[in-house]
C-alpha cells in the first residue's frame, strides 16, 4: 500500500506526506459546445479499485485522459499522488501506469520489443529492464508469443501486453480505461484475475473504467457512476444497490405508460416505485412475498403486466434510478447481457 | 515505489530512432520503390538525353551529370511520416506520449532513422554510378562529402511530410506530399545544364534551392573540390531544413498540446 510513498530522482529521496491517490475538483472539458465532462469531484483513495462506471460518451475516457495527463481540463482541477496534471504533468508520468482503450501498440515490433522501449523511456536499462520484463511476464499469460510480432496477436493479447507495458515501472496509480471492451469472455475473465491480482499482491491503486455493470460490480471497490459529463451517484457497489432495494420486481407493461405510481406504492410492503417508459420498478425489502399483491394492485387499476421479474437489484438499476435511463453498452462482441443476479422471471 | 526515472534526452531519441530503423527493416516493400524509382529514372534520362546533351558545349559527362538528380529522387520525400500518422490514428502516439519521453524525442528519433535510410539510398545510387563507369574528381572524401549532403538534403525534406502528418493525421494528405517534391526536382537543372534552359525555367531554377544542391553534388564529381558550389548546397540544404524542421517541430507541438 502506498501510506508512504517515496519519490526517487535517482540520487536523493523524499518521504511524502500520504495523500489521496486521485484527486478531482469541479474538474471540466469541454470540445466546442460540448461538455464532454461537466463538473467532476472524485476522491480515490490509495489501495483502491475505483470503478469508473457510464455508457460511451458519457465522459469516462475524456476524465481519464486529464488524470494521465493527455489532456487539460477546461475548468477545475485535478492531482494524483498530490500532484496537479497540468503543473506537475512529468512528475505525474513517472508514477502512473495506463492502459488506454484499444491497447494501440506498434504492430511492427515484437511484444518484447515493446516492453524493451516502453521500459527505457522510463529509465530502466540493462539486467534491471530484463529482470522487470520477465516480472510483468509473470502477470500476463504470453508464453512465447511475447517473441512475436504484436501484428500477429489476437485482440486480448494484445491487451494484456498492454497492461504489462503499463506495469514495468511500478506505477503507484493505474489507470485502464475500458480494459475489457470487445474481449471474448474467456479473456476479459483473464483481464479481471490480473487486476485483481495487481491490486491485491502490489496495492496498486487502480482506476478502472467500464461500461459494464458486471465488470464494475466484481472488481471495484467503489463505483462511481458518470453520464452525461457528471457523476450521478457513488459508493461501494453493495451501498449503490442497498440504496435500489433488497429485492427488485421489474414490471413490464406492453403498451400502457402510464401507471398510478400513489397505488403502487400503497401496496403492502412497497418501499419504492418508478416508471421508466413502459418499465415499472418495484423495490421492496422482501419482494417474493409482494409479487401477489402487486399484481392484483395493478389489475384493479387495469394495468395489463406483460412480464414480471423479481431480483436482486443490479447496478443496472442504480444506473436507471440515478438518471432515469438504462446503461446500454456499445458493441459487445459477446453478446454477454449486463448482469442479473439470482433472477427468477414469472410470465404472466 | 516506482522504478521510474527520467531518462534522459539521448536515450529517448535513440529509443525512437531504434524502433523506427527496426520496422523499416521489416517493411522493405517502403524502401524499394525509392529505390527503382531512381535507378528508373537515370537509365531513362541517360537513354534518352545523353547523345544530346553531350553535344552541348562545356563538355558534358552525362552519366555523371544526372547521377545526383538520381539521388535527388531517391531520396525526397522519404520518411517516416507514415509511421507518425499509424501511431496518431491507432492512439500508439497517446501511449508515448503518457510515457515521460521529450516530445521533441518523438520527431528527432524518428528523422534519425530517414538519415540512416536516406544514407543507404544514396550510398546504393552512387553505387550504381560506380558501375556505370562514373568516378569522383574528389576523390573517397569527396564520396562522403556527397553522401552526406545528399543524405542532408533528403533529411531536410522530411519535415514536409512530417509537418502535414502531425497537422492532419491523415494518411492520404501525406501521400500527396509527395507533390512537393515535382517543382523542386523538375524546375531546375535536373535534365540539361542550367544555361541550356529556356529563359523562364532558367529564372525559376535560380530561386530553386535545388539547382545549387545538384551544382555542388556535380562539382564533387567532375570537378573536385570547389568551395563555392559546395557552400551553395550546403546553405541549400540548412535553409530548406530550417524551414521545414521549424514547421515540423511546431506542428508536433501543437499535436502535443494537452489544452
Amino acid at each position: 500500500m502506498l501510506s508512504s510513498p517515496v519519490l526517487s530522482d535517482g540520487e536523493t529521496s523524499v518521504k511524502l506526506p500520504a495523500v489521496t491517490a486521485i484527486t478531482t475538483n469541479d474538474l471540466c472539458r469541454s470540445f466546442g459546445e460540448e461538455h464532454a465532462v461537466a463538473g467532476v469531484d472524485l476522491a480515490v483513495q490509495d489501495g483502491e479499485i475505483y470503478g469508473f462506471l457510464g455508457p460511451n460518451g458519457a465522459g469516462k475516457s475524456t476524465t481519464v485522459r486529464m488524470l494521465c495527463t493527455l489532456l487539460g481540463p477546461t475548468s477545475g482541477s485535478a492531482s494524483v499522488l498530490g500532484l496537479d496534471v497540468v503543473d506537475a504533468a512529468a512528475e505525474v508520468r513517472l508514477r502512473i501506469g495506463v492502459a488506454l482503450q484499444e491497447a494501440a501498440l506498434d504492430e511492427k515490433q515484437t511484444g518484447r520489443e515493446i516492453l524493451e522501449l516502453q521500459g527505457r523511456l522510463y529509465g530502466m536499462k540493462g539486467t534491471v529492464l530484463a529482470e522487470r520484463i520477465d516480472t510483468v511476464l509473470q502477470f500476463i499469460d504470453i508464453g512465447d508469443a511475447i517473441d512475436r510480432r504484436v501484428g500477429t496477436y489476437s485482440g486480448g493479447m494484445k491487451r494484456r501486453v498492454d497492461l504489462a507495458s503499463s506495469l514495468l515501472h511500478e506505477p503507484e496509480v493505474l489507470f485502464l480505461d475500458e480494459p475489457t471492451t470487445g474481449l471474448d469472455p474467456v479473456s476479459r475473465a483473464k483481464v479481471w484475475e490480473e487486476v485483481k491480482r495487481l491490486n491485491e499482491d502490489l496495492g496498486v491503486t487502480i482506476f478502472l473504467t467500464t461500461q459494464y455493470l458486471e465488470e464494475a460490480d466484481v472488481l471495484a471497490d467503489r463505483v462511481g457512476i458518470i453520464d452525461s459529463g457528471r457523476l450521478v451517484a457513488e459508493g461501494t457497489p453493495e451501498q449503490l444497490k442497498r440504496e435500489v432495494g433488497n429485492d427488485l420486481i421489474v414490471v413490464e407493461l406492453g403498451q400502457i405508460s402510464d401507471v398510478p405510481l400513489d397505488v403502487i406504492k400503497g401496496v403492502p410492503g412497497v418501499t419504492g416505485a418508478s416508471l421508466h417508459g413502459q418499465e415499472l420498478s418495484v423495490s421492496s425489502s422482501d419482494g417474493a412475498g409482494l409479487v401477489s399483491g402487486l399484481v392484483v394492485a395493478l389489475a384493479d387499476v387495469d394495468v395489463p403486466i406483460e412480464s414480471l421479474t423479481l431480483r436482486t437489484p443490479s447496478l443496472d438499476d442504480v444506473f436507471l434510478a440515478a438518471t432515469g435511463h438504462r446503461i446500454e453498452p456499445g458493441e459487445d462482441p459477446t453478446g454477454e447481457q449486463p448482469i442479473d443476479t439470482d433472477t427468477e422471471e414469472v410470465e404472466r | 515505489m516506482s522504478l521510474a526515472k527520467p531518462s534522459g534526452f539521448a536515450t529517448d531519441v535513440i529509443s525512437v530512432a531504434t524502433r523506427a530503423i527496426r520496422s523499416l527493416l521489416r517493411e522493405p516493400e517502403a524502401i524499394i520503390p525509392a529505390l527503382v524509382i531512381p535507378v528508373f529514372f537515370y537509365a531513362i534520362n541517360i537513354g534518352s538525353l545523353q547523345d544530346v546533351a553531350e553535344q552541348l558545349p562545356g563538355d558534358i559527362d552525362f552519366k555523371a551529370f544526372q547521377l545526383p538528380v538520381a539521388i535527388i529522387f531517391a531520396v525526397t520525400g522519404v520518411s517516416r511520416a507514415n509511421v507518425v500518422v499509424t501511431d496518431i490514428q491507432t492512439g500508439y502516439l497517446d501511449k508515448l506520449l503518457i510515457t515521460p519521453i521529450r516530445r521533441s524525442a518523438l520527431l528527432l528519433g524518428m528523422m534519425i532513422a530517414d538519415f540512416v535510410l536516406v544514407f543507404g539510398l544514396s550510398l546504393m545510387v552512387v553505387g550504381l554510378g560506380f558501375i556505370v563507369g562514373v568516378r569522383f574528381e574528389s576523390g573517397p572524401l569527396g564520396v562522403l562529402a556527397f553522401l552526406i549532403i545528399a543524405a542532408g538534403w533528403g533529411l531536410a525534406f522530411t519535415g514536409f511530410p512530417y509537418t502535414i502528418a502531425l497537422r492532419t493525421g491523415n494518411p492520404a494528405a501525406v501521400n500527396s506530399s509527395f507533390l512537393i517534391f515535382f517543382p523542386f526536382a523538375f524546375l531546375t537543372s535536373s535534365f540539361l545544364p542550367l544555361e541550356a534552359l529556356t529563359s523562364w525555367l532558367r529564372t525559376v531554377a535560380r530561386w530553386n534551392p535545388v539547382t545549387y544542391l545538384l551544382e555542388g553534388l556535380r562539382s564533387l564529381i567532375t570537378e573536385g573540390w570547389v568551395a563555392e558550389d559546395l557552400l551553395r548546397a550546403v546553405a541549400a540544404v540548412v535553409g530548406i531544413a530550417l524551414v521545414t524542421f521549424t514547421m515540423a517541430f511546431r506542428s508536433l507541438q501543437k499535436r502535443v498540446a494537452t489544452g
